[in-house]
């Protein structure tokens, strides 16, 4: 009964406010390969994992009046900013939904960058192999990011923090 | 000569339909189609359950597959000799384009939404295991197995390669929207594939389209809008695969919570039922053997998988009504209660469905680096994103459009003795009583 709209929403309803759709992609796969709850389907695209279930979804929510899009023109492409919105939440109040670990989990990703993100969400889709293996998988799926040992080790931080907490 | 380029001895050709002919020269390719797991398409639908709204819809994954294999093999063609083009790549395209659905199961959507499965796990299973398949991809060279598994993946280096199987504009859609029109009979869906084809350039990383092409591509972007609402979130079609979910999801609470015992032992469904699916068990599932579990299934002694196998069986759907959580969330939960008293079990018989739960890819220009969008190459050599030059595309793109409908077995209602309950159902689910809202 609307479960996985439910599930969105109490994300949503943690993360106060998301900002571009490029990053929502990546966080609810992060999240959900830390165990979360979350069924969107994904396939690996040219900027990492994407659902278009996720997408669809979305803009279910929205025409729903669950959620609010703003759109933000920036110099050469639109931005999107998501909010969840009084009816999203009476709609939430419905549902006797707790996600274990969801606030603590999100609050580890919300603040961090798209291009991050999609590299740790690129690294959990290899999560399969050695971490050798993993980072050259990085680096043939995305050689035009260029993304170097720092940022790999922060990412690794950042992955087992979230399968610790 | 090696095996990787060894070439029949006269061209063989498949008389399809679609293309009119689907033309092999390759060992390796004609080596592929022979093998077992990939004979296996021929039993498994390309729509499912379609063919219960539109009756020609009885297509397999296995015409499909050749058509895939048969677009990219034109689209080699016109490649040769363009800059970008590394002809090296050649037979991995055709491989990967060939195989590229190989993991598909009977009812793919239902059984993975059920069981908790991936079709793509068992197509790269399939490749990398102890198959035959992957038996003749290693005899072209070591690790070239990996090679195809990887580009169906989308995760091979070469992202040239990539975007020809799968991209905003790529060989699988081209034929699955074609094929589609062709045996549903419908009338959208058409679009002039020839023109798209010799419009597509090959570039660094992704294939793009000359933008003298553009008014083909506005066609195809509108038939896959057109071929979504018309053909494959047809209302009748989402009846039927709403009764097939829960034919899966009863069969295994079945086995799963109570003593129940089967008539016939569910043989091939036990791997489904305890999550420890295995190559071999997924290879001997096909729709023939589903087809004759339902069969035999109407004559079990719990009330509600027969009832729904003979449903499913005897096309008796579920009917449906328009429905808006945003406004109907409370009256859902009052449907669940009253259902409840009158003996009917809402979590078989009370469903909501939204376009989510059948995710299509409609075309969407998206943000920056969300999504590789369709680029269109200007005379001056600059790319531009095709909804930023094209009205008709820009407009399709923008269009927010989904849906919910709720579905519930209208004859079972109306046989309920519990007639006053019955009338705060109907009162309910079409709204001041009107029973001219139910379709």
């Amino acid at each position: 009964m609307l479960i996985n709209h439910a599930k969105l929403m109490q994300f949503f309803s943690v993360a106060r406010e998301v900002v571009g759709r490029k990053k929502l992609q990546k966080m609810i796969y992060i999240l959900q390969s830390c165990g979360l709850p979350f069924e969107e389907k994904y396939q690996f695209h040219v900027y990492g994992p994407y659902s278009e279930e996720l997408s669809l979804r979305t803009e279910e929510l929205c025409n729903l009046g669950f959620l609010s899009e703003e759109k933000e023109e920036k110099s050469n492409y639109f931005q999107y900013h998501y909010t969840i919105t009084t009816d999203g939440e009476r709609f939430l109040e419905q549902f006797d939904m707790k996600i274990a670990s969801l606030e603590e989990k999100s609050a580890m990703i919300l603040d961090k960058s798209a291009r991050f993100l999609e590299l740790v969400a690129t690294m959990l889709y290899f999560k399969q192999l050695p971490r050798e293996e993993v980072e050259k998988k990085v680096h043939i799926v995305k050689p035009k990011q260029n993304y170097n040992e720092t940022e790999l080790k922060e990412a690794w931080q950042l992955i087992d923090a979230l399968m610790d907490a | 000569m090696a095996y990787k380029d060894k070439q029949l001895q006269e061209e063989k050709v498949f008389k399809d339909p679609v293309h009119r002919y689907v033309h092999v020269r390759d060992q390796v390719i004609w080596d592929l189609i022979a093998t077992p797991e990939f004979q296996r398409l021929r039993r498994i639908k390309q729509l499912g359950t379609t063919n219960l709204t539109f009756h020609g819809a009885e297509h397999s994954r296995f015409n499909h597959s050749l058509g895939v294999y048969e677009i990219v093999r034109r689209i080699i063609n016109n490649f040769q000799d363009r800059p970008n083009w590394d002809n090296e790549e050649r037979l991995l395209c055709l491989c990967a384009a060939l195989l590229h659905d190989l993991g598909h199961g009977p009812f793919s959507h239902s059984f993975e939404k059920v069981f908790k499965l991936d079709h793509e796990y068992f197509t790269q299973q399939i490749i990398l295991g102890d198959t035959k398949i992957n038996e003749v991809l290693e005899r072209v060279q070591p690790g070239f197995a990996q090679n195809v598994a990887d580009v169906i993946d989308k995760t091979y280096q070469n992202k040239l390669v990539v975007s020809l199987i799968s991209s905003q504009i790529d060989a699988d859609r081209m034929d699955y929207l074609l094929r589609d029109a062709y045996f549903t009979g419908v009338s959208y869906g058409h679009f002039d594939m020839e023109r798209i084809l010799r419009v597509m350039r090959p570039i660094e990383d992704q294939v793009v389209i000359k933008s003298t092409g553009m008014h083909a591509v506005e066609d195809y972007i509108m038939s896959r809008y057109q071929m979504y609402w018309q053909v494959y979130f047809h209302p009748v079609t989402r009846s039927a695969e709403v009764i097939l979910t829960k034919i899966l999801h009863r069969a295994k609470h079945l086995y799963e919570t109570s003593n129940y015992t089967f008539k016939l032992e569910p043989t091939h469904f036990i791997s489904f039922f305890t999550g420890d699916v295995q190559l071999e068990h997924y290879l001997k599932l096909d729709e023939s053997i589903v087809q004759y579990y339902f069969q035999l299934w109407q004559d079990e002694d719990d009330f509600i998988l027969s009832d729904l196998c003979e449903r499913f069986m005897n096309r008796r759907l579920f009917k449906y009504v328009e429905f808006n959580p945003n406004h109907m969330m409370k009256e859902l939960m009052e449907l669940y209660r009253l259902f409840q008293k009158i003996g009917i079990d809402p979590e078989y018989y009370l469903v909501d469905d939204s376009s989510s739960d059948l995710p299509y890819d409609f075309y969407r220009p998206g943000e920056e680096e969300e999504r590789l969008p369709i680029h269109l190459l200007m005379p001056n050599g600059e790319l531009k994103e095709l909804s930023r030059h094209s009205d008709i595309v820009e407009a399709i793109s923008g269009k927010k459009r989904t849906d919910h409908k709720l579905y519930f077995p209208k004859d079972l209602l109306d046989m309920n003795e519990d007639k006053q309950t019955v009338e705060q159902i109907k009162a309910i689910l079409y709204g001041q009583g009107d029973e001219g809202n139910v379709n």
